[in-house]
């Protein structure tokens, strides 16, 4: 492969009738103020969590509408909850209590796969 | 297919073609990726069908490479362009037809920007006669060659030696067309079908004797796109839009792709190898990848042309199996030799896939 220079990028396609809108429902349902969130990325700018790691909550958002709940199994992990997303969120969207009920759901999905 | 509804839409979507005195302008990477196939369609119009078709060594790059990758300004491409249009008028004619899908779309483009705007038209024609003393006409046809060649595809199948149907079994190839996307994504009123049915390659390929595939992302870009290209880091894009492309065609099984624009071809026929030897896959049947064409060396195999003179030893891909296929008689002692005779050199073979 490395003779080429490149390599094939992988499809970014989504695929609507594949994916499930369980956790999406799920999360508008108990943090109402979710829907409020226009992807300006300020919880990601200021997240303590991000200068270790590649978290970033404003993509967390756009995996839960997607259905990509793998990656969001990973992600929430990195999250110390320290709430300062917040404090600077100018839609008051309640972004702690969104990785609690991620966190809570997923915990419960796991245990009753196990 | 359901091809009644679509029938429909391709009515609506038609288009003036001139008859006859063309002005033909080239295309900047035809003429390096099948240089055959221009030559080709200038011996059909000209010779074979008996039109008069004009050329000017004086004309140049419409810079449209240049500008779909934000290097050139529009106005300066305007005015190049202009200067292309000064060449036709000077040439007494007023039928233009480009070689290449990109720069069709530009004079597409542009004229359509001078109808709605004509204080920029003047601009640029100020411009041109500033630089280089030059008036011009507007053409009063523009036609991309494609079109020129479906207006006379019944013409071609009269005149056929071969048609696209395998001599062996008596079943039509089974055809994927692949349409620029510069030809009528941008304008398409300005193309035979529009944009989504274009007619322009199914017409010629049923007129020829074959079979259209439709599969579903028969519309989707070949990968070219200048920017994903261009610069070698970001050719990832470029093949997954070709991989995508002929994932979804291949469980259709086709014989051979038929393209209309410079890029198309050369990206469909490249990236097979590339994909082949990356990822060790082959679209084709037996470890064998699927040939792929211009409209040009298809109607020149119609017609009973030379597969060497029009240039098919250029291609990655082997067409020989559409050759065997349609009865096409060809020496392979001579495939790699040019017309003095002269050894032009053979091809590394690929790791994975098999070519011969």
């Amino acid at each position: 492969m490395s003779k080429f220079g490149f390599t094939i990028l992988k499809d970014q396609q989504l695929d609507y009738d594949n994916l499930s809108r369980d956790l999406a429902l799920h999360i508008q349902k108990t943090e109402p103020s979710i829907s409020s969130c226009m992807s300006c990325g300020s919880c990601a700018g200021s997240c303590s969590a991000s200068r270790f790691t590649q978290f970033s909550f404003r993509k967390l958002v756009i995996n839960i509408q997607r259905g990509n709940d793998k990656q969001i199994v990973n992600e929430i992990q990195k999250c110390m909850l320290c709430g300062k997303c917040m404090l600077v969120c100018p839609r008051g969207v309640n972004t702690r209590n969104v990785i609690y009920q991620l966190r809570k759901v997923l915990n419960e999905k796991k245990h009753h796969e196990v | 297919m359901k091809v009644e509804g679509k029938r429909r839409l391709w009515q609506d979507y038609q288009k003036e073609v001139a008859e006859d005195k063309f002005f033909y302008v080239r295309s900047c990477i035809r003429q390096t990726f099948f240089p055959g196939s221009e030559r080709a369609f200038i011996k059909i119009i000209g010779t074979e069908l008996g039109k008069e078709i004009n050329e000017d060594p004086a004309h140049t790059s419409c810079t449209g490479i240049g500008y779909h990758t934000d290097i050139v300004p529009f106005e300066t491409t305007q005015t190049v362009v202009a200067r292309q249009f000064s060449l036709m008028t000077e040439a007494g004619l007023e039928n233009y037809v480009p070689s290449c899908i990109t720069s069709f779309g530009l004079y597409t483009e542009i004229l359509e920007t001078w109808e709605h705007f004509p204080l920029i038209e003047e601009q640029i024609r100020e411009n041109l006669y500033k630089a280089t003393q030059r008036t011009f006409n507007k053409p009063k046809n523009l036609a991309h060659a494609s079109d020129v060649i479906f207006k006379f595809r019944h013409e071609i199948a009269a005149k056929a030696k071969h048609k696209l149907i395998d001599v062996h079994t008596g079943r039509p190839l089974r055809v994927v067309e692949h349409i620029g996307c510069h030809y009528s994504k941008m304008f398409p009123h300005k193309g035979i079908g529009g944009a989504e049915y274009p007619y322009v390659l199914a017409g010629m390929v049923e007129a020829w004797g074959g079979e259209v595939i439709d599969y579903p992302e028969r519309r989707h870009c070949c990968g070219f796109g200048f920017r994903q290209y261009l610069v070698q880091a970001n050719r990832g894009y470029s093949i997954a839009c070709s991989q995508k492309k002929f994932e979804s065609m291949q469980p259709y099984e086709p014989d051979m792709i038929i393209t209309n624009c410079p890029g198309c071809p050369m990206f469909l026929d490249r990236w097979q190898y590339v994909i082949g030897e990356m990822e060790k896959v082959a679209y084709g049947p037996n470890g064998q990848m699927i040939p792929v064409f211009t409209y040009e060396e298809v109607a020149g195999l119609v017609l009973g042309y030379d597969p060497w003179e029009l240039g098919l030893q250029m291609h990655q891909v082997n067409c020989e199996p559409v050759l065997d296929k349609m009865g096409v008689q060809y020496d392979p002692e001579l495939k790699y030799k040019g017309s003095k005779g002269e050894f032009l050199g053979v091809p590394a073979i690929p790791e994975f896939l098999k070519c011969c």
